[in-house]
């Protein structure tokens, strides 16, 4: 069959899920069978931001927008150095991109980066099966997996994405500095987009990346007066080596400030739990409200994973819901100068309508 | 938190006709709005003049005013009525300016009125070009280096310090009339002097030219406590230097990257939050395609064209939220009706993409300039939704009713290459049809793009679609292609014939929904278009909620032009909901987004798709319903009739043998020699030659016209030979299918009567009279119900042959018959077994809801049994006199001398005890300022000047100054009437124009032999007057009608109003 272009001939790619459905595509990017968790994101642009962003690590994406690869690959734009995505799947991806900044089409980006993609197959029936049936894990196969569905199936359910964090956290410790004298903040990095360093050093902070595992001690010996949590991807409640050195930070009031899987981290550490959403929420649409005055935001989110309201401490409360599912998306520390938020206010791809809440970590940092 | 307790009772203002600008889309807004009020247990006052509106339907609102919008008479109904509030953001621009108006005067604070939606000092800071720079300076938003000026020389000064070309932008005035771009001195003067002119203030814009940067526009929405959301982007096609409204525009924006896109939202989120707007706002701006540099052009704090846009292209009911926003409801308070689970303060995510296309008038207008800029010419557009760019294009292009199925336009084609070449630079509507044909002849992108500034991505799409055809020409059908080609919007007609051969396993569409969330969230009131892919969600949805009703789809009209405008939206609608109150279960196709009946909620199902016989045929597939209706979507579903037929779908109503005996001449003709009707004289010609041998057989003047059509397109009344060579050339330049008829013309009485018919009864609601005489089309006259004029004896012939002609044409349902009464005798011209433009306002005024009745009648029920009696409908108490609005001042090089050519973009109506209070009233709310002293210049035809001095009197014996050319001036002192006689154009450097330029005429009676061509100096004249704004009467009658109104007594201050559902 032909690609968008009409000239080149894509191979034939199938996608198995859980629930035994296959959906029959095209192949694109690398050739490489692999399975994953499927999930889809709404986010209509920022495709680049989602292929590089660490926290899909061990998951095919999917996104419900149908025209994907419109302004090309433009490298500024990444949010990390590498795509740690498993699988990428679209309805169809732009062989012609625009844009002042594009550098080279899709496809050839995801060969270079050695990620499998699928198109041409319906993802609005794949979005829906995965809302109506839960996250479930797939195979993208260039096989017709009809031949063995059995034993494919079986591989299949055994997958679960295990070591998230230990795979996409820095290596070694780095540093951003200002040529003055500043505000040092260290961010531990779980798997943390770029903006998330950037979006605190334009701010006037040096900034300390520092890997998951970094001991609370060693955390204090660089004296920092601010701690941020990055995101990362991966179930949270698996990270158990993590917990009790956040507890330690906690209580040593410094102020902390963690997004995404930083926010569910720090609240595990402080006695909370976890629990799996049925389909996650991903997108750049998801209205948060502040039950503290009843703003509502609309935030850029990515999690799979939420903290139960019920299973809070009594000195942390959930001052941000969720304005669809009520699910818990900021909590404050009566503790510690400590808060975090389940979404994205470093937004990449997705709304700043809540980078605000870097200033407000920030001010914390300052008065302390 | 509910909404403020202290709005228990609200005047809504809509938006008056419909013109160039400000079309249907309010009254989808309106009629949103009052539903959303009347939910609340809000009691609605409705003024709005348009009686074509579902808005000012009995059970939209509680008091409902068709009434003039001026300041005087909206003061009156707030004395009247005491509205605790008035919501002004939901009227397009008319309706915020009045309600501006009436907040700065002080007149609502004075009677306790709050103004609900915006306030005063928010719409200055958007509207008023300086406070608005100043306002975006003072948030950091750029704007584009402007000056406002009230006089040429400023503006030429101005543009010299910032270099031609400059865009010129009037202050206050609709779809940017009087605007456009200047590349040169001389063109400077002109438009900087005619935007002076018309900008109700004297005040324009110059601005430096960025034409080419790219266009985006973002709806956003923000409630009291600052939540603020963005509904859609859009991306124009065409860069900027093309108006939004003659754009075709892709939704959402699909060339930005995710740092250009929020750069532009947070903008837009930034200018709502400074401006305080409580609703809707639509920002619009401009990119420049290689930075990150871009400028705030223009900001729209209210409900608009775009937002309707952006409802119906993500399912985001925008006016309805604005509403709730208004009465006091945060986004987060209010749910999305259409997941019926989520709330509103979201962002819709879309999973498809939209392309709309404008509709515009050129194809009527064969004289106008069609080029396109920053001045809007556009009466309507078509939306088309698919999975791809090229998918959702090939569908707007053939819903756009252009005579094509594919992006290959014959007059384009016909070009040679360097022609083609030459075109590309050239904006008008043919555009995108040039650029295609550009494309496969071998123009490359680049060059194009250089040209045009259209970005590559548009164009690379346009290429795909002509690699395709060459493939489907060239290669076999193979599979594979013919599933590319269907997905890229071709239909299997257009494939069968460029590959010429049969499809013999045809693929058919599956259908898919739109629903706010991209799947996120299940729908409850999703709507579906067609695409290919696996999953057929209509189907699905169908089977899962079974009900065991019969299923019956609406055709709706498509895009908004003149001839088929919003009446028949009003019938589509009012169809669906007879429909649904009998138990049928109700599917609406249509693909107009400005229209109540694309609403989510109007149908059981909406599938916005084109209005072709393929594409109706794919959903009767999937629905297979019990029937279809096509009677009330004007000729766009009327043609649907016969290939519907021939599928084997069933026509409720009116079958379609009977719409071809009524079209078809011959079997008219011996229909009407059965019956014993008498018609006009006519021969039906298919050359130039047999036309004038016809017309010399008849006598001149005679009735020129090809059959099958709608408004009088290419319509004449022909003086000589001369004229129908001219007309003849025009009308055979298209291929044509359908001979040409040739009639006698008789200047006698028109008369107009809509009718039902069950088959063997009839109910004729009332009888219509004209008050021009044959000769202007019925769209363009000014109707009068109850006629006036007829004696008994002609009321009695004309009921009877109402009766037969029905009966005999097996008429089910409507059906609209014109009738001319000439020396006391009755002809019938025209029978159209449909309906009709002046279904909405009669219905209006009789208080016989002719829709919902045919609609019954259509499914089984007599006439006798439905309440309303039979025959002639005993006229109430009340005169209706509906009078034409037109837009020529958008349409330049219009002549604007009425004839059988319809012209006008829409109607108001005055309703009042006697005849004339009805006219002043109706001329009133056309826009006449009805001013009673001041000059009055009459030059006109020798044919008329038997009859001008009747008129003259009138204006003479009011204190008028008659001024009149040679002729009609000796005319006139004959007669005895004092007048100054001035030189014609062509006679003398002072002549008329002078006088129209030294202010000293306030109203034109000018009729001409020949017209149109607009070179000819009483066109010149006549496009001056529309410059100028001064009042054009091109009949005699016409004029009569004005001088009888201003000589009533009648003024704003006391004429009655009336609440129309107390009639």
């Amino acid at each position: 069959m032909a690609c968008p272009d009409g000239k080149a001939v894509f191979m034939q790619a199938y996608l198995l899920l859980e629930n035994g459905a296959v959906f029959s595509g095209l192949s694109f990017g690398a050739v490489r069978e692999q399975i994953a968790e499927i999930v889809f994101t709404t986010q209509l642009t920022g495709y680049l931001e989602t292929l590089t962003d660490p926290s899909y690590y061990g998951q095919a994406v999917v996104q419900t927008f149908p025209l994907i690869g419109n302004y090309g690959v433009i490298p500024a734009d990444f949010e990390s150095k590498s795509c740690r995505l498993s699988a990428y799947i679209v309805r169809s991806w732009c062989d012609a991109p625009s844009n002042f900044r594009c550098e080279q089409d899709l496809d050839t980006f995801l060969k270079n980066a050695d990620i499998p993609g699928l198109y041409r197959i319906d993802t609005r029936a794949l979005t829906k099966m995965i809302r109506s049936h839960g996250t479930m894990n797939g195979l993208l196969t260039y096989t017709d997996p009809a031949t063995n569905q059995e034993a494919l199936l079986k591989k299949l359910k055994a997958y679960s994405v295990k070591n998230a964090v230990a795979s996409v956290t820095c290596e070694q410790v780095s540093e951003y500095k200002h040529a003055q004298a500043c505000k040092k903040v260290v961010l531990y990095d779980f798997g943390a987009k770029e903006n998330i360093a950037r979006s605190l050093y334009q701010r006037g902070v040096d900034v300390i990346r520092v890997p998951a595992y970094t001991k609370a001690e060693e955390v204090l010996s660089l004296r920092p007066d601010g701690i941020m949590l990055s995101n990362g991807p991966g179930d949270p409640a698996e990270n158990t080596d993590i917990f009790p050195e956040l507890k330690k930070l906690l209580d040593a009031k410094i102020p902390m400030f963690g997004i995404c899987l930083g926010h569910q981290l720090l609240a595990l550490a402080a006695g909370a739990a976890s629990y799996k959403l049925k389909f996650g929420h991903r997108g750049a649409n998801q209205p948060v409200k502040d039950v503290t005055t009843n703003r509502v935001y609309i935030t850029s989110q990515n999690h799979g994973y939420a903290i139960d309201e019920k299973s809070l401490p009594d000195f942390a409360k959930a001052f941000m819901v969720n304005a669809n599912d009520n699910s818990v998306e900021g909590i404050t520390y009566d503790c510690s100068p400590a808060f975090s938020v389940q979404f994205h206010p470093e937004a990449c791809a997705g709304p700043l309508d809540t980078e605000f809440l870097f200033n407000r970590f920030l001010d914390k940092v300052n008065h302390q | 938190m509910p909404k403020n307790k202290d709005i228990q009772k609200v005047l809504v203002i809509g938006s008056g006709p419909i013109v160039i600008g400000q079309a249907a889309e309010f009254d989808y807004a309106g009629t949103q709005a009052c539903k959303a009020l009347k939910e609340d247990g809000i009691e609605v006052v409705l003024v709005n003049s348009n009686p074509a509106t579902i808005m000012t339907d009995k059970h939209v609102a509680d008091k409902i005013y068709i009434e003039p919008l001026s300041l005087e008479v909206i003061k009156r109904i707030i004395l009247l009525e005491k509205p605790d509030s008035i919501l002004s953001t939901l009227g397009g621009q008319t309706g915020l300016t009045l309600s501006m108006q009436l907040a700065k005067e002080g007149f609502l604070e004075k009677n306790n009125v709050r103004l609900l939606g915006a306030n005063p000092e928010t719409i200055d800071k958007a509207e008023d070009r300086q406070l608005f720079k100043d306002t975006m300076e003072s948030i950091n938003q750029p704007c584009i280096p402007s000056k406002v000026v009230t006089t040429v020389e400023d503006a030429l000064s101005f543009a010299d310090e910032i270099g031609l070309p400059v865009i010129i932008r009037p202050a206050f005035t609709l779809g940017g009339s009087g605007g456009g771009i200047a590349e040169t001195v001389e063109e400077l003067k002109t438009i900087a002097h005619g935007g002076i002119m018309q900008s109700p203030i004297h005040q324009i814009l110059v601005e430096k030219c960025i034409s080419g940067w790219k266009e985006i526009e973002f709806e956003v929405m923000r409630d009291k406590n600052g939540n603020v959301i963005t509904v859609c982007s859009m991306e124009n096609f065409d860069p900027v230097g093309v108006h939004t409204g003659d754009s075709i525009v892709i939704a959402p924006a699909v060339t930005l990257s995710d740092k250009e896109y929020q750069m532009l939202r947070s903008a837009a989120l930034k200018i709502i939050d400074t401006l305080k707007v409580e609703g809707g706002c639509n920002c619009q701006f401009a990119l420049h395609p290689n930075s990150f540099d871009y400028a705030v052009i223009e900001v729209n704090p209210r409900v608009s064209r775009s937002s309707a846009l952006a409802s119906k292209a993500t399912g985001y009911p925008i006016a309805k939220v604005a509403t709730k926003i208004a009465i006091g409801y945060t986004l987060d308070e209010i749910t999305n009706a259409v997941t019926g689970k989520t709330s509103a303060c979201f962002e819709p995510a879309l999973d498809y993409v939209v392309v709309k296309m404008p509709k515009w008038p050129f194809d009527k207008f064969v004289y106008a300039e069609r080029k396109i800029g920053t001045q809007m010419k556009a009466t309507g557009e078509v939306m088309a939704i698919g999975q791809t760019f090229e998918e959702a294009l090939m569908k707007a292009v053939r819903g756009a009713e252009l005579g094509v199925t594919d992006l290959n336009m014959p007059s384009v084609a016909e070009l040679s290459d360097k022609e083609v070449e030459k075109a590309i630079s050239r904006c008008d509507d043919r555009r995108l049809f040039v650029l295609y044909a550009a494309v496969k002849r071998g123009v490359s992108l680049q060059e194009i793009h250089d040209i045009t500034k259209i970005d590559l991505w548009f164009l690379n799409k346009l290429k795909n679609i002509a690699q395709m055809e060459q493939e489907l020409k060239d290669d076999l059908l193979k599979q594979e292609l013919y599933l590319e080609a269907r997905r890229m919007g071709f239909l299997n007609s257009t494939i069968e014939k460029l590959a010429r051969q049969k499809i013999t396993e045809p693929i058919y569409p599956v259908y898919k929904m739109v629903d706010t969330c991209a799947a996120e969230f299940s729908a409850e009131t999703p709507y579906f278009y067609a695409s290919f892919d696996e999953e057929n969600e209509a189907a699905e949805f169908i089977h899962y909620n079974k009900l065991p009703n019969k299923r019956v789809i609406v055709f709706g009209s498509g895009p908004i032009r003149i001839g088929q405008g919003i009446e028949f939206d009003y019938a589509s609608v009012h169809c669906v909901w007879a429909l649904k109150k009998k138990g049928f279960e109700v599917i609406i196709v249509n693909n107009n987004p400005e229209t109540v009946s694309t609403d989510f909620d109007t149908a059981d199902r909406l599938y916005f798709e084109p209005l072709t016989t393929e594409d109706a045929l794919n959903i009767c597939r999937i629905e297979r319903p019990y029937g279809v209706v096509v009677a009330f979507g004007g000729q766009t579903a009327i043609k649907l009739a016969k290939s519907l037929e021939r599928a084997g779908v069933r026509i409720m109503g009116t079958q379609n043998d009977s719409i071809d005996l009524a079209e078809d001449r011959e079997r008219f003709d011996d229909l009407l020699e059965r019956l014993d009707i008498t018609k006009p004289r006519g021969y039906t010609v298919f050359s130039k030659a047999k036309a004038i041998a016809a017309a010399n057989n008849l006598g001149y003047p005679v009735l020129v016209r090809p059959s099958y059509v709608l408004g009088g397109q290419n319509m004449i009344i022909a003086h000589e030979d001369a004229d129908i060579n001219e007309y003849m050339d025009i009308i055979l330049s298209h291929e044509i299918e359908n001979p040409v008829l040739i009639d006698k013309y008789l200047g006698g009485i028109e008369i107009e009567v809509d009718a039902i018919c069950d088959g063997e009864d009839i109910l004729i609601p009332g009888i219509m009279e004209h008050v021009e005489r044959a000769g202007i089309h019925s769209g363009d006259s000014i109707a009068v119900y109850p006629a006036r004029n007829l004696s008994q004896r002609i009321i009695d012939v004309v009921v009877d042959y109402t009766k037969s002609l029905a009966i005999s044409l097996h008429t089910v349902g409507l059906v609209n018959i014109q009738y001319v009464v000439y020396q006391n005798k009755v002809f019938v011209i025209e029978v159209n077994p449909r309906s009709s433009r002046t279904i909405p306002y009669i219905s209006k005024v009789t208080n016989i809801p002719m829709i919902d009745l045919a609609t019954r009648v259509m499914t089984g029920e007599r006439l006798k049994d439905l309440g309303y009696g039979t025959g002639l409908h005993r006229p109430g108490n009340y005169i209706a006199v509906k009078v034409p609005v037109f837009s020529f001042e958008k349409l330049h090089d219009v002549d604007t001398h009425l004839g059988p050519e319809m012209k006008s973009t829409g109607e108001v109506l005055g309703v009042a005890p006697n005849f004339h209070e009805a006219l002043y009233k109706g001329l009133l709310a056309a826009g006449y300022k009805m001013k009673k002293d001041g000059g009055v210049l009459i030059t006109v035809r020798d044919t008329d000047k038997p009859e001008i001095a009747d008129v003259a009197k009138k204006f003479s014996a009011m204190g008028f100054t008659l001024y009149a050319t040679k002729g009609t001036s000796k005319v006139l002192t004959d007669a005895g009437i004092a007048n100054i006689c001035v030189e014609k154009i062509d006679e003398g450097a002072y002549n008329c124009l002078s006088l129209l330029a030294e202010n000293k005429v306030d109203y034109i009676i000018t009729t001409s032999k020949k017209g149109r061509i607009p070179t000819r100096s009483s066109v010149i004249l006549r496009r001056k007057a529309v410059e100028l704004a001064i009042p054009c009467l091109t009949s005699i009658d016409t004029a009569m009608a004005m001088a009888d109104s201003l000589r009533s007594k009648y003024t704003p201050e006391n004429v009655s109003l009336v609440d129309i559902n107390t009639l």
